[in-house]
């Protein structure tokens, strides 16, 4: 009741205005490409596809989100999935056992934190240097482990894969009359409770609060007693190991493992993050708007297929304009604000 | 003359250090491992002309695009405090373009090449002016302004010569890419030092130097003091955006093709790095371009180096990724601030000692 009440004389902060901007153009497009190309825009499998084909990718920017909020960057996120994946798929191709190869993608993305988190927050090392590095490192253990794509063998993993949830009461009829069900694949389930977890970490936990202070100003969080270095180590770690996760997840969706996995995929998760919202000088962002990121960025590839702008470089042009329209449209909000505020 | 060696040693060679040692360290390795990696030999390449090789003439040769995008980006990176992370991408546009202009031209003479060059040219400071743009006039964090290009800068490339990846040949274009008749050494690297000497004759008559240091250390003081802000860091993305002509063009003469994919890949990290590895804070403020130079230089003598060392061209960026850290932990501020400490602890000892003798 006191929040209705309160409502006008506080103002959405610029976390909550940038999502709020995010999810209505979302929202707003999705509704036009139903209106406009109809045909598969209409099932709601439509929206289950793109969940299942950006599993990875909204773990990834949920972890990215975490360490741009404390006015970090890691850019070695895309490049730790492949390295998972790969290292995952040779140890179940060698007979080993599920469980081992979960923890194996754990620690690899673990490993990946601490160290990256060590040389940034306690040796104070540029973070787009060492995440450069590590980057490099992981791309180049992939390519040492196997140059050649290799398909995962493994009894038990393809059970794994196969399993899918399926939502009965979503599905839709198809040409030949039959009912296709609504299918999840289990890497969504695993990506929407990473998204709740980090949500939940953000808001209500000590850590998330520690980060946002961080990030709004690291020397008055300081003097506000938080710990800054273990803080700012600490949202590496959890980027490390949502990687991990990461990598587990991409292996669940392909099957397979290639030198060539998630390429770009650090960037793609760069542009979650900035279109749901958050913004690299940190302080400011939310996972929820990321996930609405993530999304809007697979719908306008959705829409410019169907579109029928079938030459290959149209997606990644539109996609550029699409990020252009939303920096800019950041900049001029959040500077109109601040005019505002001084005012 | 004692007392000036000494002071070199004792300041130290400032920003220099870390290269310099990185380079040393790097002589040495090739020294120990194998001296006949540095011999250099005159050879005859398929046009019979005598010509220098060796892995040092690699070296220097393949590292010319770089060298040539480190200094732009150390500009950029003094101005604006952040990165460009298109340059790889705009270098492609640049590319495409002086193909395009060569291919619609008929014949290929020299003139057509200057035209082709002055107009990838001006495409790639279009591109600079809009990151610029973004950046100094709407604020935007050089990172991100950027990334728009990076993403969408590659499929331009593809796009502007319709979806082929067209071929182009001619002598002049031989002559540019690797060796002008008559000349030993490679054309590319004779680019590179008339680039560098330009950039030196603009810092010794403009006080862009200056301006641009002032507007990195804090750019609201640089206001105040009458400096034109926004001037400066757009004109740093244009300066970078005729870089990354230059650094395309040269590209595209090397290979006599445009592959909007693979032309200078991934070449937006290493110019970073060769920026960092040059001592320059990425914070940015006060910069060295020869401290790039020397970067870009200890990136691709490293490269070379592994190949040498049999290491295939894709695993490379493992052990690439290991040397980097260690470069940059023994340049971190906080080993760095150790070191001095436990150096000055140790010289503390010795003074009493020496002390007490001359009493």
């Amino acid at each position: 009741m006191k929040k209705s009440k309160d409502f006008r004389r506080e103002p959405l902060t610029d976390t909550q205005l940038l999502m709020t901007i995010t999810i209505c153009i979302f929202v707003g497009m999705y509704l036009l490409a139903m209106l406009i190309f109809k045909g598969g825009f209409l099932h709601a499998q439509q929206v289950f596809d793109m969940l299942n084909d950006n599993a990875s990718l909204i773990i990834v920017s949920c972890g990215l989100t975490v360490v741009m909020i404390g006015r970090g960057i890691d850019i070695s996120v895309g490049a730790v999935t492949s390295f998972v994946v790969m290292s995952c798929v040779l140890y179940l191709n060698k007979g080993g056992s599920l469980f081992v190869s979960v923890l194996i993608a754990l620690g690899i993305g673990l490993a990946f934190g601490i160290v990256q988190g060590f040389l940034i927050s306690y040796l104070e090392i540029q973070p787009f240097i060492v995440t450069l590095a590590g980057m490099f490192f992981a791309r180049g253990m992939t390519t040492i482990l196997s140059v050649n794509p290799q398909k995962a063998a493994h009894e038990g993993f393809a059970k794994l894969r196969e399993t899918k949830i399926v939502i009965p009461w979503l599905g839709y009829i198809a040409k030949n009359g039959k009912l296709v069900p609504a299918r999840v694949e289990l890497g969504v389930v695993v990506a929407l409770c990473c998204l709740l977890a980090v949500f939940l970490l953000l808001m209500f936990h000590r850590l998330g609060r520690a980060l946002y202070a961080i990030g709004g100003n690291p020397s008055s969080a300081l003097m506000l007693g938080i710990n800054v270095k273990r803080t700012r180590f600490l949202s590496y770690v959890i980027s490390g190991l949502l990687s991990g996760i990461s990598g587990f997840v991409f292996m669940m969706h392909t099957g397979a493992a290639n030198a060539t996995n998630a390429a770009g995929m650090e960037m793609n998760a760069i542009a979650s993050s900035i279109i749901g919202g958050t913004l690299l000088t940190g302080g400011v962002g939310n996972v929820i708007g990321t996930f609405f990121g993530t999304m809007t960025l697979t719908t306008i590839k959705k829409i410019v297929v169907s579109s029928g702008l079938n030459a290959p470089w149209w997606q990644s042009i539109t996609t550029g304009g699409m990020l252009c329209f939303f920096i800019l449209l950041q900049s001029v909000v959040l500077s109109q604000r601040a005019r505002k505020k001084k005012a | 003359m004692k007392k000036k060696s000494k002071s070199i040693f004792q300041g130290g060679l400032g920003q220099l250090t870390i290269p310099v040692i990185a380079i040393a360290l790097l002589v040495l390795f090739n020294l120990i491992r194998d001296p006949s990696f540095f011999s250099i030999g005159i050879t005859h390449n398929n046009d019979g002309n005598a010509v220098l090789a060796g892995n040092l003439i690699s070296i220097v040769n393949s590292a010319s695009e770089l060298a040539v995008l480190a200094m732009g980006m150390t500009l950029v990176t003094a101005a604006c405090g952040g990165q460009d992370i298109s340059v790889g991408a705009a270098a492609a546009i640049a590319g495409s373009t002086f193909v395009k202009v060569l291919k619609s031209g008929g014949s290929i003479s020299g003139l057509t090449v200057l035209a082709a060059f002055l107009m990838a040219c001006v495409v790639a400071m279009l591109f600079g002016t809009f990151n610029g743009t973004l950046v100094a006039v709407f604020k935007i964090q050089p990172m991100i302004a950027t990334l728009i290009l990076y993403t969408c800068g590659r499929s331009i490339a593809y796009w502007i010569n319709g979806g082929a990846t067209p071929t182009v040949s001619s002598p002049i274009l031989t002559g540019i890419g690797s060796f002008i008749p008559g000349i030993p050494i490679p054309t590319p690297v004779i680019i590179v030092v008339v680039v560098a000497v330009i950039f030196r004759l603009v810092f010794h008559f403009t006080s862009l130097e200056l301006f641009t240091q002032s507007v990195g250390i804090n750019g609201s003081a640089a206001r105040l003091n009458g400096i034109n802000v926004t001037g400066i860091k757009l004109l740093s993305f244009i300066i970078l955006g005729l870089c990354v002509a230059v650094a395309g063009c040269i590209g595209v003469c090397r290979l006599g093709l445009i592959n909007h994919e693979t032309l200078l890949l991934d070449v937006e990290m290493d110019t970073i790095l060769a920026v960092a590895i040059g001592g320059n804070s990425l914070g940015g403020g006060k910069f060295r371009i020869s401290g790039s130079i020397i970067g870009a230089y200890v990136i691709q003598m490293l490269t070379i180096t592994l190949y040498a060392m049999k290491v295939s061209s894709t695993d490379v960026k493992a052990y690439k990724a290991i040397v980097i850290i260690i470069l940059v932990v023994i340049g971190s501020p906080v080993v760095k601030s150790r070191f001095e400490k436990m150096m000055r602890q140790r010289q503390e000892r010795k003074v009493p000692v020496t002390a007490k003798g001359a009493k």
